[in-house]
């Protein structure tokens, strides 16, 4: 292959070279887009120019999906596999598309136009089965559609958008971004401009005050993530928001972000006053490329309106924002990981404690949230901490969005007051079940969740009663499968998942996911050996109790529920469960 | 520093402020099972193999770098400790070629892991690189310790010629770009090749011995920087 032509690559790579290796991910972004993939003059050059070392380089860019060390089709165009799409026929769509291209999966069209891949979640669970056409979102795609879908003639779908109260969401819905002014109007920035008047301490009072929990999965009260920056010694301080939301059933960050990108400005701005901190980052998933343009242009938005920058709404308060996009690695959505990525390495976890609240982005102290954690925070500043907690319950106060995707009548992003019921969600918001059909169990909390039978449908939403029956609530994901849904497959997609997502740090899940995927991929086509309930009692107990992070503490956790509620399902030689059409018959072949 | 009492197993041991609850058991004489712990070598908790129970903490913690606190109860051999282990062991040897790492084989003897736990499982098999004089490259042996990245960048020799590649359970070593060592940032310091703790790293001299070539010949290999007539694998 010729060699790249270089000459365009110097301008690009010097204006990012001050800022070092934690340019590098957005330097290599910018080297892909210009090349359309990462050849080794092209990698060399973005390495020398931002000093880092070349192995380091290619490390990076191995790490990520999203980034090539081989040539890749103009448009590459992403079949989401995870499991939602794959019930409602993300394969069939994958293969029409590869039939219409005359490719194999991964390879490029004879044109070089396109490359069609398997993605593992594209956050589009509400738009089943998705796909995402070199930066458009399209949902509900079908195999007929394939030559549609080349020509580039469909236009980005958006989901739906509903619930019992619409705060969080009350600009979400229509698909378009809420512009500043448009904000400004419907009463935005009232919260910023309120907490300016206060000080730093009383806004942190009002957000503990609050019961703010976090949002992202783990629950953690924000106020006191909050105080811990704020009272921990080192300068510059960071408010990081964690915007790589990539759990399979996860989808509310991405609408949020495109639809009303202020809130979540407008949430950072006040955690830095609170905090004390001049610089933010916002860590966009590389999945999602229309968040991130929106972001991006609500930041310049808001840094000419004074929102952002010197002085903010001229209270002495200085504070920007930068942009992260990921390349595709679910681990960055884990805090510490995501902290690794934004300085310019592989998404690794670091070993907690130290907490990033003490030693954070760079080692400085850092508040690290998610998306829909800072978009509750202008709700508790403009109404004020008690009003705030008319919502919800009195231990999990505020509203709460959920994603409820897979087989309803009425999937889509709801807002609800935390306290009403599982069944509340499902049937009279999601529409219940298709006509006919039959509810076999729910997965909640994402794929690192557990599963929901009929006779827990009157759980309650909360922190305290879901924590009381043994089931999380995670980042709000409800993945519903009715009685026509492989329960195998279903198993067996999520932990392609995780295998396919270990970041290979830590033994338990680096070797535990495979081993526990090789196992339900037989499970799922009748070929269980005997000892494979053990197998996997063993590689999902020593995930949970020995892994280094969150995702394989996880990575099990939907497998073992499944084993709880299906046991025999994972007998060698037991009759499979909804196989459809392919009956089991060689079950005997092995007895292990 | 002042002294921070805790027990292990029961028994009591006073410590400096900052051991690690390792090196605290071993004060007690105590050993707790390690595989990518290297005293010379940053920490990383990689291999979980000394993981241990403290009363408090729901998951298990490393033992090699989790420091010890004003009555701290730790469990060393814990059921889901001794599960974690062996299950993480039987794992091991059912990706990784072990046939040269004794320390890792006493292991799986002594917790009585089973080596052919997973049947049909992926190993990580790859072919040997022998692309320079000094060492060759089995990393079908390799178990991701990362001592061999750790020594070659900031924990000895700050020359950086090597780093991961791939993710998970791909993960491999490499050079950029696949490049042969001698076209890399290799000062060939052999730093790599002394902490590797399983052969995957091995001085080309050791590995022609051991497939009985004679000292002449090897010296003709060597010096002739010719590629090794040895056997394949």
């Amino acid at each position: 292959m010729a060699d790249p032509d270089l000459t365009r690559l110097p301008s690009i790579l010097a204006e990012l070279a001050p800022q070092g290796r934690s340019a590098l991910l957005p330097a290599l972004h910018a080297a892909q887009r210009l090349y359309g993939w990462l050849s080794e003059p092209v990698a060399a050059a973005v390495g020398c120019a931002l000093g880092v070392p070349l192995a380091d380089v290619c490390g990076v860019i191995d790490f990520y999906a999203m980034f090539y060390r081989r040539p890749v089709g103009k448009t590459v165009v992403r079949v989401c596999r995870a499991p939602v799409c794959a019930i409602a026929g993300a394969d069939a769509v994958a293969d029409a598309l590869c039939r219409h291209l005359k490719v194999a999966p991964d390879e490029v069209s004879s044109d070089g136009d396109f490359t069609v891949e398997h993605a593992p979640c594209l956050g589009l669970c509400d738009q089943a089965p998705a796909l995402l056409v070199g930066e458009t979102a399209l949902g509900h795609a079908a195999p007929e559609q394939a030559a549609e879908i080349c020509a580039r003639s469909r236009e980005r779908t958006v989901g739906f958008v509903g619930g019992d109260i619409r705060s969080l969401t009350a600009n979400c819905g229509d698909g378009h971004p809420t512009s500043l002014d448009e904000y400004r109007n419907r009463g935005g920035y009232a919260g910023l401009k309120k907490a300016l008047t206060m000080t730093p301490q009383a806004v942190l009072a009002e957000v503990k005050a609050s019961g703010l929990a976090g949002r992202g999965g783990a629950a953690f009260p924000t106020g006191i993530k909050w105080e811990g920056a704020a009272k921990a010694q080192g300068q510059p301080k960071y408010v990081v928001c964690n915007a790589d939301e990539s759990e399979p059933g996860t989808f509310k960050d991405r609408i949020l972000m495109e639809e009303d990108p202020h809130r979540t400005l407008e949430g950072m701005i006040i955690a830095a006053y609170a905090v004390g901190a001049s610089r933010g980052f916002i860590y966009v998933r590389g999945e999602f490329p229309h968040a991130f343009k929106v972001m991006g242009e609500a930041v310049e938005e808001a840094r000419l309106a004074g929102a952002l920058g010197k002085n903010i709404f001229a209270a002495g308060l200085d504070f920007d924002i930068e942009l992260r996009l990921g390349a595709g690695a679910y681990i960055c959505g884990e805090e510490t990981a995501l902290l690794e990525s934004i300085e310019g390495k592989r998404g690794l976890p670091r070993i907690k404690p130290p907490f990033p609240t003490t030693h954070g982005l760079f080692g400085k102290p850092t508040v690290i949230n998610n998306v829909e954690t800072f978009c509750n925070v202008p709700l508790i500043l403009e109404r004020g901490a008690a009003e705030y907690r008319k919502i919800g319950t009195e231990k999990s106060p505020g509203p709460k969005l959920f994603c409820v995707s897979g087989q309803v009548r009425r999937p889509g992003l709801y807002e609800v007051p935390l306290g009403v019921t599982l069944r509340h969600l499902l049937f009279d918001l999601a529409g219940g079940l298709n006509p006919g059909r039959k509810l076999q169990a729910a997965l909640m909390g994402g794929a690192a969740g557990a599963f929901v039978v009929e006779k827990d449908l009157d759980v309650i939403l909360s922190f305290e009663q879901l924590n009381g029956a043994g089931l999380p609530l995670g980042s709000g994901a409800v993945m519903v499968f009715d009685d026509t849904a492989d329960m195998r497959e279903v198993l067996k997609r999520t932990a392609h998942f995780f295998a396919d997502e270990s970041c290979g740090k830590c033994y338990p899940c680096q070797l535990g996911t495979v081993r526990q995927y090789e196992i339900l991929d037989r499970v799922a086509s009748g070929h269980a050996r005997a000892g494979d309930r053990e197998r996997l009692t063993d590689v999902g107990g020593t995930m949970i109790d020995a892994s280094l992070c969150g995702l394989g503490q996880t990575a099990a956790a939907a497998v073992l529920s499944g084993m709880k509620l299906w046991p025999e399902l994972f007998e060698a030689g037991g009759k499979g469960r909804r196989a459809k059409g392919k009956e089991q018959s060689a079950n005997s072949k092995e007895q292990g | 520093m002042a002294d921070v009492k805790l027990t292990i197993d029961g028994d009591s041991v006073a410590v400096p402020a900052g051991t690690t609850i390792l090196k605290a058991a071993e004060q007690l004489g105590r050993s707790v099972p390690t595989i990518c712990y290297h005293d010379h070598c940053t920490a990383n908790g990689l291999c979980r193999i000394c993981v241990v129970e403290v009363n408090g903490i729901k998951p298990l913690v490393p033992a090699c770098l989790t420091p010890v606190h004003e009555g701290m109860k730790v469990t060393t051999a814990s059921a889901r400790a001794e599960r974690a282990r062996r299950t993480i062991l039987e794992m091991l040897a059912s990706a990784v070629d072990l046939s040269q790492a004794p320390e890792i084989q006493k292991l799986i003897g002594d917790y009585r892991a089973d080596r052919a736990r997973f049947p049909d499982a992926e190993r990580r098999a790859q072919p040997i690189l022998d692309d320079n004089p000094m060492y060759h490259r089995d990393y079908s042996k390799c178990i991701l310790c990362w001592r061999c990245v750790q020594v070659c960048a900031d924990d000895a020799q700050f020359t950086y010629a090597i780093n991961f590649t791939g993710r998970g359970f791909e993960t491999a070593i490499g050079t950029f770009f696949d490049k042969p060592m001698p076209e890399t940032t290799c000062v060939f310091c052999g730093q790599c090749v002394g902490v590797c703790p399983t052969g995957a790293l091995k001085p080309k001299r050791e590995s022609l011995l051991e497939q009985e070539l004679s000292p002449d010949e090897i010296m003709q290999v060597i010096e002739g920087g010719k590629k090794s007539r040895g056997k394949p694998r």
